[in-house]
This record gives structure tokens, C-alpha cells and sequence, in this order.
């Protein structure tokens, strides 16, 4: 009969158990199976009732959903009580639990910390109602005007609205999510708010099979399937809409291996190039340009570009002078921003040691006094400030290696604030270190027994703060199958530390409790099969290739306060990308704070370097 | 005194009045009280008389049919109190007879004083408390709904076998689906009523089982409009349920409305009698109304069209009465000598109407429209100095308006509400446009200027004393400038307030609410002036007439009512809804009121004598908003379904139906021409539709016209001219300008 009564639309009533249970909750001990039956099918049918009712305030209440506050109204027309406390929120509490055969929504109280609610910063005051007028329609025409939504079709206008586009609009999204939550009410209205204010943007509005498709191609293009990568790059390359989806694709899944940017991704380079130079020199990419880390995603489209030039230029398209041509254009003119600047000459600095000796060396004293002036004059903003201090560093770090190279032994302090400018002094600390740490770094090498004869890992350290996934990942390395799998060729097997000889586990090891997440970004120069570069799904603006995570979670050996770095090289029999990978090389921004520490690693990359050329 | 005392009582009896026979349901005399008449008279030219001039002679014979027919009625169920009381009442008060029919037509739901009383006392409820307390109409209701219910559910005591009703039924099932295509499409129409009684008599017989597998079998059957109902229907499966359910009540109270042709209902006949299927025949008989009529039988689209109603469709003879639909002529103006000359010249040239402009040419509206009702059938204010110098203004702006048409759209402005978080509920324009009034579910209204002037309050009373009051200025020095600001809070209501509405002077704003009252604002102080309480219940809509003074509102306990601003009781309940009435309009001309309702008809009452002289029946779903053409010969109406209705008044027609919306429609409005008709949305959008188009295309055909058959042509397309989507706005509020500026109002919604 229950059974039956379940396949109706509607026919359907409250469990007998319930009933019982409510009894007894009462203090009613033993119900009869009839009155049970007899209750519940009474209750059930009053709560129907009562929503029927309730709908009527809804629809009157001109909204879609159904509130608390209706079934409120409702029990009131029936003279009945309404229940206090049950205030809508955002959701209904309501959490489903099941076990031992028995199913369960209950209503989860968390316990509160007083103090914390004391605590907290008062929430902002809700705005109060306001009246704001536009033209929906001038004449007929409906005006394209912010306050109307974009011309579409009603159907995707009802997808929209069911399904916002989270993914083109991630401004909004960030500003909502700034907001405190909690004031569930007049955080939605400030969002509201903000909408309403925002510049018209150029979105490219994305229906939402694009964004599944945009899901599921990034998915697989930074997962770990190598089968599944290739044929959604092809696929992707070859679709000529997504033109702008691919290049966005392209940009964020980190695909640097020249393999993909060349053979499978098919575009004109036209098309390519335009888009990698933007995200090299222009002036904002992102909403918060004080906050976001877009230097990392100009280090690494630079490097890109480096690597695309390489491959690329060839005597009839001369790519490489065009381009550095553009940078150095904007890098000569005076009012090029912060920003644009760094981008250049990041750009500059990948294209080579001859480049960074050529053009941007004898820039260094015009750049320091413009540092300089921004630095110790008075405060303008904060955002050039931050500039300025990245290009400072940016130079130090690419200048120093090619002066310890090319200039002459005696780092004398005052010749070299003759020669640099207001640089010259940190350039000579810095000149002084690479010396000692190329001096290092040989005999690092004869210890750690590193074979410089084998294909070069590449490695590289950046800081991960851009990488916001990274900060609630698993805490062992060793536990964590998709971080072993990146290095290993097998991914099926990742406890295994210590396979066959041809790996190695480097060990880096820094003091202090690694308050900044590392981020090892590791390419092995294989031949046949690719480095597998296994990256957490969730996409981030920037993918690094390998993830690995702070030492004091590692959990090879347990010395405490230590960082660690456990690298794994891959023998391969053939390096055919050697030269590719000296781009990749100098640890563009590798954190400061680690170069006491990690002697190691450090030696690691410049030896690296100096082998390549 | 007696009469007025009584009337709280007459009210909530009005609910659950008609019982069986329904036939009076549409010719319901006033219900008015004589008290209503010594009540009017202060204010401006009187308000309604009791004493109806035209409900003289004609009603009264049908009124004597029916009386015969209710006490045979009563004699058969052994009501011999009723009768003795009916008898009595009819003969002694000859005058009194409409009302005594119609109270005692339930046997029960009286209206007339005397009999009230000899019913209160029936129900041992003292007569004396019945007119304190606001709460004794309630307990009459109840004991009143005692007494109805097992008189109405005896009717199902009769039962046959509970086995056999799935015989019964399959068998007729099959018979109607083996006769000719012609007729299947009309005696389908059988199948809703039919299975609702069958399941409901199993019910009340205690067939609970029997009563599930019968609805498990059939109830897939049925049209999909009527799932909300057959939702209610199958979480009712106890004898219990039914006393307290009122809209079931109200199934089998009213009788449901069928139309079928001769043949086909011959062939019913037939079939029923060859079979001695009597279990069907006897609920034809006791529970249908079947409207037989002469002709071709009806296509199914013909049939879809009309059905979709909570008690099936409209009989044709209750739309038959005369509506004056005509507009009143408007007063002669004089344009006071001080205004500029240019000022007249405008107004000789100009349509002296206050609404429509089709007909009028110039020098015509001298004229009395045909269809107008007389000028002073219903009293209406006098005019006052400050309206004169609106109608001026109006006719001013009116020279400047815009000629709307397909190849000329209005322009739309858009007002959102901004953190409205208080959940918006109702909006409301003044005519002149200049407030924006916005009722909330927080229980209060808010009032914004929308030109650059502000509000502002009048002085406090000791300060007024100090003004002189023989400077010309004087209105401007009685504000004062302290509290002017762009907008206004009146706070009173405890609970949601569900529509607000201007009166067309400007100086008043009417509330509806949750709480079941109706609240009347002024304007100079921002206060409130009077709480008119007689629902009870939620007051869903409330709308002050276009001439000011009136308003009618109408709520949760079905009944729509008529009040004058200066009383305190209601002058008219019109009741007859089977369930909420959910809007409320005047007809332009004032003489009309047209009530919406969740029975899923639209009804239309005259003011006059408190009669029911439209029902119109189509939508498939609660009906939400309405709105008069500017001329008054046509109605729209907008529901939950997503469409809207087009109505021709004087002939009780539909003729239109404008397909698009995909969610309820809250706003419906004609432009100052009505030659557009724009329609708001939950689902975002504002739709313009040509309405001049609509009307012409049907209303031509004669046949149509005396038989009520229509056949709607499928033209929406056609008819759509523009769809405008606000980002995330339901649009609540739909106004045009005199100047034919299209407003539009609606809460922003995050989500």
C-alpha cells in the first residue's frame, strides 16, 4: 500500500516511525500501530494544507520561493501558533545524515564561541531601500545601457539567471566573496549593489555548455592522462570559435612544453603571440592589482614568449627582434607604467644572456634613478610603489648572474654605483653572491653526486601565493598519490621512493617553519613520454607543473623546523630539448627569503644554467 | 439600528452562502443592508442608495421561480424550519424578497436581518453578541459551516457499490471514447467533475481504499489544469478532511458548469439509461449543471479555451445582463478666468473623457454613449477646486501625448527597487506620475517623489495657527519645510502589505495587508486615517476608484468589498468566489468592479445593486492581475499561467489570448489610448502587445457573439511587439503617463 501510494505525485505521507518517535518524544510511551497510521495521515494532510496556503503568500509575496514567513501566515489563517525561530536564511539548515538503516534530516546546531562573535568586526550596515531609474527601452529599442542585461536569446537569459556565470565575471564574484558573510541579506544586496555599479566589461559570455566543455578541456589538459591532454588540445585547437576560449585555455593550463604550443595547438601564431605579449606587458590584469600576483603570470608569459621566439623566429618572420623591439620600445618611453615595464623587461630578460647584456645593462642606471624616485620620494601610490620594488628586483636577479659573468673580478662597491646608478649597490651584493654560489654550487655538485651528465631537470621555485589551492592540500608528499605521480612513470605505484636507480630524490632542507608555501616547478626533458605534470584540478590563474608542499609536513626524515624539497629526476635516454629548457631555467621568483637556506637548491639551477651555454 | 448590527453577521454567512442552488449565485441581489443608506448621504453627492433603481420589476419574477424552487428544495430535505422561516419572510416582506431567497436558498447562509437572527439562535449564539465583537462572525461562520457541510455532504449519503464505481466510470470512459470525434471533445468535458464527485462520495462513504485506488486509476486522466486541484483532492482521504476543506466545500456546493450541445447530451442520455447506469446519472443531475444549447458541438479548442475554471465554465445566461461599459461624460470644465485663455482653446479642441480617446473627435463628447451608464446611476463626488485644476493639467499633458501603435512603441522607464531586501510586495503610481508608493513585506509602505519636488508634511496644528490664512499662498505656507525629503515610511500594518493605491486627488494612499485590514493614508500629514477592518483575512488587493471616494478591496475570505473612505463598514460585499480573491479593479467608468480570484475567474459586479454581472472563465490559473481598455468595452486579465486574457465586456466574450510570459504576470496596463497593451512579469520581462489589433480581429462575427463560442485565433506573435528584459527585476507595477511614457516598477532581486 505504501509502495503504491509513493508512485503518486503527491499521495504521499509521513512515516508511522516518525510519529512514534515524536510520541515518545512527548512522553507519550506506546502508540498504537492504528493511531500511528491514523496521526500520520491527519498531520500529513494539515501540512499540506498548510503549504497550499503557504503559496497563496508567495505568489502574493511576488517571489519564486517559498519562505518560512509564508507558512507562517499560513498557520496563522488557520488559527494555529506560528513556529518561532525559523527565520529564512540563505539555505535551510537542514543536514542529511543516514545510518543503520535509518535516514535522517536534522538541524545542526554548531557550538559558538562567544568571543569570536564579540570579536568580529561589525558586519556593514545594511543599505536602505533605494529607488533607481533607467531606460529599458527607448522608443522600442532597448538601449544597451549596464542596468540592461546584454542582448541574448530569453533562453540562455533564463540559464543565466538560474546558473550565473561565475566564470566570466570572477570581479564580481571576488567582491562578494571579500564581503563578511554571515548578514546573509545585505551581503546579497551589496552584491546587487556592486553589479549595478560595475563598468561595462568586455566578457566574452560563455552558454553554459561552453563552460562545461571549458571545464572538462582544462580538466583534462592539466590532469594527468597524457592520451586525454593531446586529443583535447587538438580538438580545442581546432574549433575555430573558441579561438579566444583557446587561448585562455592556453594561458591558464600551463601548457609550456613547446610540444603543445607548436604542434598541437594550431593557431597562427599571429593569433597566439598578441595574446601572450598582452599578458606580458599590459598594464592590469587583473581586478586588484596590489593584491593578485600578476608578476607571476608576466614571468611566466615571458618566459613563454622566450621559448615561442625560440622556436619559432626563423629569418623570415625575425620574431624574436620584433619582439624585443616592442619591449624595448616601451620600455624606453618614459611613461610606460610600473607594470608594463616589469613586463618588458622580464620579456627581454628571457630572450638571453646576450639580450639582458645588450639592452637592458646599459638601462640600469636610467631605471635605478627611476626606481629611485619613486622609492624614496614622496608616496604617490601604492601601486607603483609595489611596481617599482618588483622591477628592482626583477633586474638585481637577471642582471647579476650575466655581471658575475662578464665583468671582471674586483666587485668594488663604489665602481659600481659609478656604473649602475642607485642600483649599483644591491647589484654588487647581489653580483657577489651569484659568485660565491656558482663557486658553491661546483662543489655541491661533486657531493650530492648529482651527474651533470644527465638531461638537466629543470627546476625552478616560485612562490606559491598565487596558487590558492595549494594551501589545503594533504600533508605528506608521500601520502598523496597525485603529487607522486607527477614524478613518477608509473602512476599507479607512488610509495615506491627509491625505483630503479635512475631517480633521485633531492632534499632540500630551509629553517624556519616554511611560512611560504613552496612551489617546485620541475620539467624533466624526456623524450619519448612527456613529463607527466600532475597538478591539482581546480584551476588557478597560474598552474605550476609540480606541486610539492612545505617541509614540515615531509615525511622522509622528521627533522622538525627543516624545509624540504624532494626532487625526482627521471633518466631519459635522449635529451632532444635541451635547449629549450635554459629559458625555463633561472628561478625567476624564487622567494628571497629562502637564499640562505636552500643552498641546494639554489646551486642547483645556476649549475644547470652554466651547463647549457 | 438592528440592520447594521446584524451586518457582521450577514458578512461572514455571505461566504458560505448559496448552497445548492447556485442559480442565484449570479443574479444575487444587493446585499447591501438599509443601514448602508443611513449611513450615506454626508458625503459629496451621497453614496449608494440601497433602494436599486433598476432591480425593480424584471428580477423579481425570476426571483419568484427560484423561491418556489428553494422551498420545494427545502420541503424535500425536510428543512420544515427553513421553510416555515422562508415562507414567512417572503410573504410578509415583499420588498425583502431577493435577499431572502438568497439567504435561505443555502438554508442556512441568511442575510436579511430577521432571519439572522432566528438563525443565531438556532446555533445558541446570543444575538446580542453578534454585532461587538469582531470575532462573533467568525463563530456564526463556523456554526453556519457545521450545518451546511452535513447538509451538503448528505447529498453523497446515497452511495451504490464503492466496488463498482471503477466500473462505472471505465464504462463511461470507454463509451465516450468510442462516440464521434464531435461529440468525444464535449462530453470529455464529464470526465474532471465526474471523477472529483466519484472520488469525493467514496471518500465520504468512508471508501478510503477504495477512494485511493480510484484516484490511482483515473486521476492521470485528467486535463493538466487541473493538477493543482486534483493535488488538493488526493491528500484528502477522511471523511474529516472534507468538513474543514473549503475549497471542496465549494466543489460541491457550486454545481459544476458544463456546456454541451443537443446532440451530444442526447447521446449521453441514451447511453446512461440503455445502461441503468444511475450511480452517474444521479451525480449528473445532483452535482452538474449541464447548459444545453442548440448547435454544432464544440471543437476541443473551443472547449480548452473556455474550461480550466474551479467550478467549470460561465453559464451563458449570467452574462447576458446589460453592462453599461460607456464611459460618463466628463463635467464641463469651467477654466477659471485667471487661467490663460489658451488654456480653454486647448480644451475646446481636445476629448473632454477622462480615459479614452478612440471615439473622440473634437466637438463630439456632448453626446451620451449609448452603453454609458446614467451620470449619476452611482453617486459620485463633487468635484473639487484642486480636481478641476488637475482635469486642466490633464488635458494639457494630454495635447502632448504621444500617438502609440505598432510602429510607434512606447519608450519604458524602469524603476528598481535597491535593497529591497524587505521583499516588495506592491506598487502603485499616482496618476499624474509623480509618486511612487511601494508596500513591503515588512509591514511598511513607502511613498517616493519621483519629480524633483519633495514631500512634505503639514505644519503640526499650533503651528498652522500662526499662518495667515487670507494670504494667497496659504496652501504652500501650511507645508512644512523641515521635513521635506523623497520619500516618506508609514509604518501601521503588522504584516505584509499586499497592494497599495493612490487616490486620484493625490491626497490618500490605501493598504492592504496580511493583518486583514485596509488602511487609509493622507498625504499632507503621512499618517494614518482609518483602519477598515471586515476581512479579517489577508487583504490580497485593494483599488481606489477613478473617481476618488470608493474603493473596493478583496481577500482571503473570497469576498470582494466596496467601501466609501467616510465609512467604516463596508457598502457592498460581493460574494459568489469560490475561493481568495486575489485583484481588485474599477471599471473606468465607476459603475463596475472587477475582482480576480484564485477560482481561476474573473467576475464582475455591479456597483449598483452588489450584482454579479460577469463571469469570465479560461484561465488555467490563479488570476493575478486585470486592467480596463481606457474606453471600458474590454478587460485583461493575467494569471499564474503565463497568459493573458483579453475580455469584451459588453458581450461577455472572450477574445484574446496573448501567449509569452512564462511566469505569473503581475502587471497588466493599457496605454492612454488603448492601443497598447503592456503586460509585467515574474520572469523579467516587459511585453507590449498590440491591443487594437487583438480587438478588431475578432470582434466581427455575430454567431460568436449570441452563442459565446469563440474561436481564438493563435496570433500572439502577431500581436507582440516588443519583449524588454530587465536583468533581474520582476516587473510589479506597469504605469503609463499622460503622456504615454511607459513606467515600470519592480524589486531587484540578487539571485
Amino acid at each position: 500500500m505504501a509502495e503504491e501510494r509513493r508512485q503518486k505525485l503527491c499521495s504521499v505521507i509521513l512515516p508511522t516511525e516518525s510519529m512514534k518517535a515524536m510520541a515518545e518524544s512527548v512522553g507519550v510511551g506506546s502508540l498504537q500501530e492504528d493511531s500511528c497510521l491514523a496521526l500520520s495521515e491527519e498531520v500529513s494532510y494539515r501540512i499540506k494544507e498548510i503549504a497550499q496556503d503557504a503559496l497563496k503568500f508567495m505568489h502574493h509575496g511576488k517571489r519564486r520561493k517559498l519562505t518560512t514567513g509564508d507558512i507562517d501566515h499560513a498557520l496563522k489563517l488557520k488559527n494555529v501558533e506560528p513556529l518561532y525561530g525559523f527565520q529564512s536564511q540563505e539555505f535551510i539548515p537542514f543536514r542529511f545524515a543516514s545510518g543503520g538503516g535509518r535516514e535522517l534530516h536534522f538541524y545542526e546546531e554548531k557550538e559558538v564561541d562567544l568571543s569570536d562573535i564579540i570579536n568580529t568586526p561589525l558586519p556593514r550596515v545594511p543599505l536602505d531601500v533605494s529607488l533607481k531609474a533607467h531606460w529599458l527601452s527607448i522608443d522600442g529599442v532597448q538601449p544597451a545601457i549596464p542596468e540592461n542585461p546584454p542582448p541574448v536569446p530569453k533562453e540562455q537569459q533564463k540559464t543565466d539567471s538560474t546558473e550565473p556565470l561565475k566564470a566570466v565575471k570572477p570581479g564580481q564574484e571576488e567582491e562578494g566573496s571579500i564581503q563578511t558573510k554571515g548578514q546573509g541579506a545585505s551581503s546579497a544586496e551589496v552584491k546587487g549593489k556592486e553589479k549595478m555599479r560595475m563598468k561595462p566589461r568586455s566578457t566574452h559570455e560563455l552558454s553554459v555548455e561552453q563552460q562545461l566543455y571549458y571545464k572538462e578541456i582544462t580538466e583534462a589538459c592539466v590532469g594527468s592522462c597524457e592520451a586525454k591532454r593531446a586529443v583535447c588540445v587538438c580538438v580545442c585547437s581546432q574549433g575555430p570559435k573558441f579561438k579566444e576560449f583557446c587561448l585562455a585555455l592556453f594561458i591558464r593550463c600551463n601548457i609550456m612544453n613547446s610540444k603543445y604550443t607548436t604542434k598541437h595547438l594550431l593557431f597562427p601564431l599571429h593569433e597566439l603571440i598578441p595574446a601572450v605579449v598582452t599578458c606580458i606587458v599590459s598594464k592590469q590584469l587583473c581586478l586588484r592589482p596590489d593584491v593578485d600576483n600578476h608578476w607571476a603570470l608576466r614571468d611566466f608569459a615571458a618566459r613563454l614568449m622566450a621559448q615561442s621566439c625560440k622556436t619559432f623566429s626563423t629569418t623570415t618572420n625575425n620574431i624574436q627582434s620584433r619582439i624585443t623591439k616592442t619591449f624595448t620600445k616601451a620600455l624606453l618611453d618614459d611613461k610606460t607604467q610600473w607594470t608594463t615595464r616589469y613586463g618588458c623587461i622580464a620579456g627581454l630578460a628571457e630572450l638571453g644572456h646576450d639580450v639582458i647584456k645588450t639592452l637592458i645593462i646599459p638601462r640600469l642606471s636610467v631605471e635605478g634613478a627611476r626606481i629611485k624616485a619613486v622609492m624614496d620620494g614622496p608616496v604617490v601610490s601604492n601601486i607603483d610603489k609595489i611596481g617599482a620594488d618588483h622591477v628592482q628586483s626583477l633586474l638585481l636577479k637577471h642582471c647579476a648572474s650575466v655581471v658575475a659573468k662578464t665583468r671582471p673580478l674586483p666587485d668594488m662597491v663604489d665602481q659600481y654605483k659609478v656604473d649602475y646608478g642607485y642600483l649599483g649597490t644591491m647589484l654588487c651584493s647581489h653580483v657577489v653572491k651569484a659568485r660565491a654560489q656558482a663557486a658553491f654550487q661546483a662543489q655541491t655538485v661533486n657531493r650530492t653526486t648529482l651527474t651533470i651528465t644527465q638531461p638537466r631537470p629543470t627546476l625552478s621555485v616560485s612562490q606559491s601565493g598565487l596558487s590558492t589551492s595549494s594551501g589545503s592540500r594533504a600533508p605528506s608528499i608521500i601520502k598523496v598519490p597525485s603529487s607522486l605521480t607527477l614524478m613518477s612513470t608509473r602512476p599507479g605505484t607512488p610509495t615506491q621512493p627509491s625505483p630503479p636507480a635512475t631517480k633521485y630524490i633531492v632534499m632540500a632542507t630551509s629553517a624556519g617553519a616554511a611560512s611560504t608555501q613552496q612551489v617546485i616547478t620541475l620539467s624533466s626533458s624526456q623524450s619519448g613520454s612527456p613529463v607527466t605534470s600532475t597538478v591539482p584540478s581546480t584551476p588557478t590563474s597560474l598552474q605550476p607543473l609540480v606541486k610539492l608542499e612545505s617541509g614540515n609536513t615531509g615525511a622522509v626524515s622528521g627533522s622538525r623546523p627543516l624545509q624540504k624539497y624532494i626532487v625526482v629526476s627521471l633518466p631519459s635516454s635522449s635529451s632532444s630539448l635541451e635547449n629549450k629548457s635554459s629559458s625555463v631555467l633561472p628561478s625567476s621568483t624564487s622567494p628571497i627569503s629562502m637564499e640562505s637556506a636552500v643552498k641546494l637548491e639554489r646551486s642547483e639551477s645556476p649549475a644547470a644554467n652554466t651547463q647549457s651555454h | 439600528m438592528t440592520p447594521l448590527l446584524s451586518a457582521p453577521g450577514k458578512m461572514a454567512a455571505v461566504q458560505d452562502g448559496p448552497m445548492e442552488l447556485d442559480t442565484e449565485k449570479e443574479t444575487k441581489p444587493e446585499i447591501l443592508s438599509d443601514g448602508t443608506s443611513k449611513l450615506s448621504g454626508n458625503a459629496a453627492s451621497g453614496t449608494l442608495s440601497s433602494s436599486p433603481l433598476t432591480a425593480g420589476g424584471a428580477p423579481k419574477q425570476e426571483d419568484q421561480q427560484t423561491l418556489i424552487a428553494v422551498l420545494q428544495f427545502l420541503r424535500r430535505n425536510k428543512l420544515s424550519e427553513s421553510v416555515e422561516i422562508l415562507r414567512r419572510e417572503a410573504g410578509l416582506e415583499d420588498q425583502e424578497d431577493s435577499q431572502t431567497l438568497d439567504g435561505s436558498g443555502g438554508g442556512k447562509g441568511d442575510r436579511d436581518g430577521g432571519e439572522a437572527n432566528s438563525l443565531l439562535s438556532r446555533v445558541s449564539i446570543t444575538s446580542a453578541a453578534a454585532p461587538q465583537s469582531t470575532l462573533t462572525p467568525i463563530t456564526v461562520k463556523r456554526a453556519n459551516e457545521q450545518l451546511d457541510v452535513s447538509v451538503v455532504l448528505s447529498a453523497y449519503s446515497q452511495q451504490g457499490d464503492p466496488s463498482l464505481y471503477q466500473v462505472y466510470y471505465s464504462g463511461l470512459k470507454n463509451f465516450i471514447e468510442s462516440v464521434l470525434d464531435c461529440h468525444r471533445a464535449e462530453l470529455s468535458q464529464l470526465f474532471y467533475p465526474l471523477f472529483v464527485h466519484m472520488y469525493l462520495e467514496l471518500v465520504y462513504n468512508n471508501h478510503e481504499n477504495e477512494a485511493k485506488a480510484f484516484f490511482e486509476k483515473f486521476g492521470g486522466d485528467q486535463e493538466c489544469y487541473y493538477q493543482d486541484d486534483l493535488r488538493v483532492l488526493c491528500g484528502l482521504t477522511k471523511k474529516e478532511h472534507l468538513k474543514g476543506n473549503e475549497v471542496l466545500l465549494d466543489f460541491r456546493t457550486s454545481r459544476f458548469v458544463l456546456r454541451i450541445s443537443r446532440d451530444s447530451y442526447q447521446l449521453l442520455k441514451r447511453h446512461l439509461q440503455e445502461r441503468h447506469n444511475n450511480q452517474i446519472w444521479n451525480i449528473i443531475q445532483e452535482h452538474l449543471y449541464i447548459d444545453i444549447f442548440d448547435g454544432m458541438p464544440r471543437s476541443k479548442s473551443q472547449i480548452d479555451s473556455m474550461s480550466g475554471s474551479f467550478a467549470g465554465e460561465a453559464r451563458r445566461e449570467v452574462n447576458k445582463v446589460k453592462v453599461f461599459h460607456g464611459l460618463l461624460k466628463e463635467p464641463e470644465i469651467e477654466v477659471p478666468l485667471d487661467d490663460e485663455e489658451d488654456e480653454a482653446e486647448n480644451e475646446e479642441g481636445k476629448p473632454k473623457k477622462k480615459k479614452t480617446k478612440k471615439d473622440s473627435m473634437g466637438s463630439k463628447s456632448k453626446k451620451q454613449d449609448p452603453n454609458a451608464p446614467q451620470q449619476n446611476r452611482i453617486p459620485l463626488p463633487e468635484l473639487k477646486d484642486s480636481d478641476k485644476l488637475d482635469k486642466i493639467m490633464y488635458m494639457k499633458e494630454s495635447t502632448k501625448r504621444i500617438r502609440l501603435g505598432p510602429e510607434n512603441l512606447p519608450s519604458i522607464c524602469f524603476y528598481s527597487f535597491l535593497n529591497a531586501y524587505q521583499g516588495l510586495t506592491a506598487v502603485d503610481f499616482t496618476d499624474d506620475s509623480s509618486l511612487l508608493a511601494g508596500g513591503f513585506a515588512d509591514s511598511t509602505v513607502r511613498i517616493w517623489s519621483v519629480t524633483p519636488k519633495k514631500l512634505r508634511k503639514v505644519k503640526s496644528a499650533g503651528e498652522l495657527n500662526l499662518i495667515d490664512k487670507e494670504s494667497d499662498d496659504v496652501l504652500e505656507r501650511i507645508m512644512d519645510e523641515k521635513t521635506a525629503s523623497e520619500s516618506k515610511i508609514l509604518c501601521g500594518h503588522s504584516g505584509p502589505v499586499y497592494s497599495v493605491s493612490f487616490s486620484p486627488d493625490r491626497n490618500y494612499l490605501l493598504s492592504s495587508s496580511e493583518d486583514g485590514t485596509v488602511r487609509l493614508w493622507s498625504l499632507q500629514t503621512f499618517t494614518c486615517l482609518v483602519g477598515y477592518k471586515g476581512h479579517n483575512y489577508p487583504v490580497w488587493d485593494t483599488h481606489f476608484s477613478p473617481f476618488g471616494y470608493y474603493f473596493v478591496s478583496g481577500g482571503h475570505d473570497r469576498v470582494a468589498r466596496l467601501w466609501a473612505t467616510d465609512h467604516y463598514q463596508p457598502l457592498r460585499i460581493f460574494a459568489g468566489h469560490l475561493a481568495d480573491v486575489t485583484c481588485t479593479r474599477f471599471h473606468p467608468n465607476s459603475n463596475y468592479v472587477a475582482t480576480g480570484s484564485t477560482d481561476r475567474t474573473i467576475r464582475l459586479w455591479d456597483v449598483l445593486n452588489g450584482n454579479c454581472v460577469r463571469i469570465f472563465t479560461g484561465h488555467k490559473g490563479p488570476v493575478h492581475s486585470l486592467a480596463f481598455s481606457p474606453n471600458g468595452k474590454f478587460l485583461a486579465s493575467g494569471s499564474t499561467d503565463g497568459r493573458v486574457l483579453l475580455w469584451d465586456i459588453g458581450h461577455g466574450l472572450m477574445i484574446g489570448e496573448l501567449k509569452g510570459h512564462t511566469d505569473t504576470i503581475y502587471a497588466l496596463k493599457f496605454s492612454r489610448d488603448g492601443e497598447i497593451l503592456a503586460s509585467g512579469s515574474m520572469d523579467n520581462t516587459v511585453r507590449l502587445w498590440d491591443s487594437t489589433k487583438a480587438f478588431d480581429d475578432v470582434e466581427t462575427d455575430d454567431f460568436t457573439a449570441a452563442t459565446g463560442h469563440i474561436h481564438l485565433p493563435d496570433n500572439s506573435q502577431e500581436l507582440l511587439l516588443g519583449t524588454y528584459h530587465s536583468k533581474s527585476t520582476p516587473v510589479t507595477h506597469l504605469h503609463f503617463t499622460r503622456r504615454n511614457l511607459l513606467l515600470a516598477a519592480g524589486g531587484y532581486s540578487s539571485q
